[in-house]
């Protein structure tokens, strides 16, 4: 089969619905994006875990406390699940975490703000999970297999994290004048990167137009950030809190809320390394990396022993 | 309060899972790989869920209509009567984990004698987290065989924290007129006993992983009295810093 | 691979007593024992399992894409081999 060949019976796999699977034929440049987006996807997930890991020990009650530990632990399963689909595709783990430390691949921004307050932990499960699920709802019918199965497992266990997340700020809003105001300012700092989590705008956006063809993407980057605010606007107002944004309104001709422009200066500034914990976050992953080398190191030196006991 | 011994003792048992706990919780986002990272998370949140439980048990006993968390988070580091060992830093991963280990060894065959314990409600506890804690220990054991018989250096890391974390296991089983009190009636067990158990799994556990028991045998304590060391005012500055800045509020 | 990173396994899950054993995804471990464990922790969070089976990736043998045709078309002509190939008349029951 000539390479049209095998590219055109492929895209016609794809415009069928059929799912593509690690041994089958794929274009290089298919492999290459999803592995470039998968992986992303993988070190954001890891990542996140530091700015919500930081009030593991500092969680108000027990409860939260628990329900804090098993959230952020989630999320180093989703990485690892993520992890392991890249490796179907050919990209080995420690290599993956390499580009990460070396800045060579990037992740989701938004975990290069800070979580300053309480409320930071209610906001972020609110607002970033809440994005993220958007997300995510629409990666589990992506063309590639291992992809979509894993994110229909990530799906399932993120419902309860924006969940938490909003019940935690319910009870702020619902507390004394200091609680409230905790959270409006968890939601003032939070709403923008929220937005930004779904990326630039479709006209900005390199990769859009072909990942949709290929049916990695469902929607653009535009679509999915409006089906965010539409989504979140009466939900900040069950908490009675005030989106940050003079010109939100809604239009009754769209059908939709009308918003602001995002800040892109802001957004390309943190992706390029500026935001305010890129360098914190990075190195604790590294460094993570680098106390857990020798550990690594001496169960494979045990295990090699133990099969060589084995076979003598 | 009726039975203020048989509080005592829950209360220990409480800090302990709960210091424990937090301590663990540290490693969250800084493990060696995720897949431990994930597993030492899991042991977390089993200790968190245990000083639950027995927190529930000591408010009732103390019938003061004070909630698990008033107990966790209200009050002074002298209060608190976790033994030494789980305060101690996180350090490395050979620190960590046979911190767990010897811990999980102690706890074991307590939770085991306190299934059959007369108090109901404590025996119902134990035989949730025997369950638990038996993974606990299986878990930990592995990695102390696998460091102590991997690369020098890990054989290095596990013997320098078994060295360091020795003098404060002797700990785990301090008795004092609360625990007679309650040994007379028969409610728990003599820590005697447990202390047989522990040495066994010890002694077991380390040879496979070719370590050895230090010779210095000079032992620490305190923390039962609530004596404790240097270590635990920064945990609790964390622990309780939500409590004790936003005093009197509902999270 | 480098002497700090760990085989890949592949994780299959009993979910209940009376079904099969079903792939549900990877990891990393150093051996069988740690990749059990791993494999309880990573996908049994949510009660997911009661038993599970660990194999190393490197163990597993899979049909070649190239030879699908082959393997597996010659069984789609074979129709008889189901049920609704046959035709039993109105009222008979019980089959
Ligand atoms: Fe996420
Ligand atoms: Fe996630
Ligand atoms: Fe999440």
């Amino acid at each position: 089969m000539t390479l049209a060949e095998q590219e055109k019976r492929f895209q016609e796999k794809i415009d069928n619905e059929i799912k593509i699977e690690p041994n089958d034929w794929m274009p290089d440049a298919y492999r290459q994006t999803l592995i470039r987006q998968i992986s992303q996807h993988a070190h954001s997930e890891v990542v996140g875990m530091l700015p919500e890991g930081n009030w593991i020990t500092r969680a108000p009650n027990l409860r939260r406390k628990a329900v804090l530990l098993a959230k952020v632990q989630d999320e180093a399963g989703h990485g690892l699940y993520l992890y392991s689909a890249t490796e179907t595709l050919g990209a080995d783990r420690e290599q993956t975490i390499d580009d990460l430390h070396s800045g060579k691949a990037k992740y989701s921004s938004i975990f290069n703000y800070p979580a300053l307050t309480w409320a930071d932990i209610g906001a972020i499960g609110w607002l970033v999970d809440g994005a993220a699920i958007m997300n995510q709802v629409a990666l589990c019918r992506t063309s590639y297999g291992p992809y979509a199965r894993a994110m229909v497992k990530i799906c399932k266990e993120e419902s309860f994290h924006q969940r938490q997340g909003y019940e935690s700020l319910m009870v702020l809003c619902n507390g004394t004048p200091q609680q409230k105001a905790m959270a409006q300012d968890a939601l003032n700092r939070f709403w923008w990167p929220a937005l930004m989590m779904f990326g630039p705008n479709d006209a900005e956006s390199t990769h859009s137009e072909q990942s949709i063809n290929w049916k990695i993407k469902r929607f653009t980057n535009d679509e999915l950030r409006q089906s965010f605010v539409d989504a979140t606007v009466p939900q900040a107002e069950i908490l009675g809190l005030t989106i940050p944004d003079p010109n939100l309104k809604w239009n009754e001709e769209r059908g939709h809320y009308d918003f602001s422009e995002i800040n892109w200066d802001e957004f390309w500034q943190v992706v390029k390394g500026n935001g305010p914990c890129n360098k914190e976050r990075i190195e604790a992953r590294v460094k993570a990396k680098q106390n857990g080398l020798w550990v690594r190191e001496a169960a494979n030196a045990y295990a090699k022993k133990r099969a060589m006991k084995k076979s003598a | 309060m009726q039975q203020p011994a048989l509080f005592e003792y829950v209360l220990r048992m409480a800090d302990d899972s709960l210091i424990l706990g937090q301590r663990l919780g540290e490693w969250c986002g800084h493990g060696p790989i995720l897949e431990e990272d994930i597993a030492m998370t899991n042991i977390s949140l089993d200790l968190i869920g245990q000083a639950i439980s027995l927190y529930d048990l000591a408010a009732e006993l103390e019938g003061g209509g004070k909630t698990h968390d008033d107990l966790a988070f209200l009050r002074f580091e002298n209060q608190y009567k976790n033994v030494l060992l789980v305060e101690q830093p996180n350090g490395d991963f050979a620190m960590t984990m046979l911190r767990q280990f010897f811990f999980d060894a102690f706890r074991k065959p307590l939770y085991e004698a306190l299934c059959k314990s007369p108090i109901t409600q404590l025996a119902a506890i134990a035989e949730k987290s025997l369950k638990e804690t038996r993974y606990h220990l299986k878990h930990s054991s592995e990695w102390v065989i696998r460091m102590g018989d991997g690369t020098e250096e890990s054989h290095q890391r596990a013997q320098a924290a078994i060295d360091h974390l020795w003098r404060y296991t002797a700990e785990l089983f301090y008795e004092d007129t609360i625990d007679e009190q309650l040994q007379a009636q028969q409610q728990v067990p003599v820590l005697k006993e447990i202390q047989a158990a522990w040495m066994e799994t010890v002694k077991a556990v380390l040879s496979e992983a070719t370590l050895v028991l230090p010779t210095n045998n000079w032992k620490f304590e305190g923390g039962r009295q609530g004596r404790h060391s240097e270590h635990m005012g920064y945990l609790l500055a964390e622990l309780q810093y939500m409590q004790r800045a936003y005093p009197d509020m509902q999270w | 691979m480098s002497n700090t990173e760990w085989p890949l396994w592949e994780v299959f899950i009993r979910s209940k007593q009376g079904l099969n054993h079903k792939h549900v995804g990877s990891l990393r471990a150093p051996d069988a024992t740690l990749a059990l464990e791993n494999a309880r922790d990573v996908y049994t969070r949510r009660s997911e399992g009661i038993s599970i089976w660990v194999v190393e990736s490197s163990n597993i043998h899979a049909t070649d894409i190239d030879e699908v045709a082959e393997f597996f078309e010659p069984s789609d002509t074979k129709i008889y081999r189901h049920p609704t190939f046959y035709e039993v008349p109105e009222g008979v029951k019980h089959m």
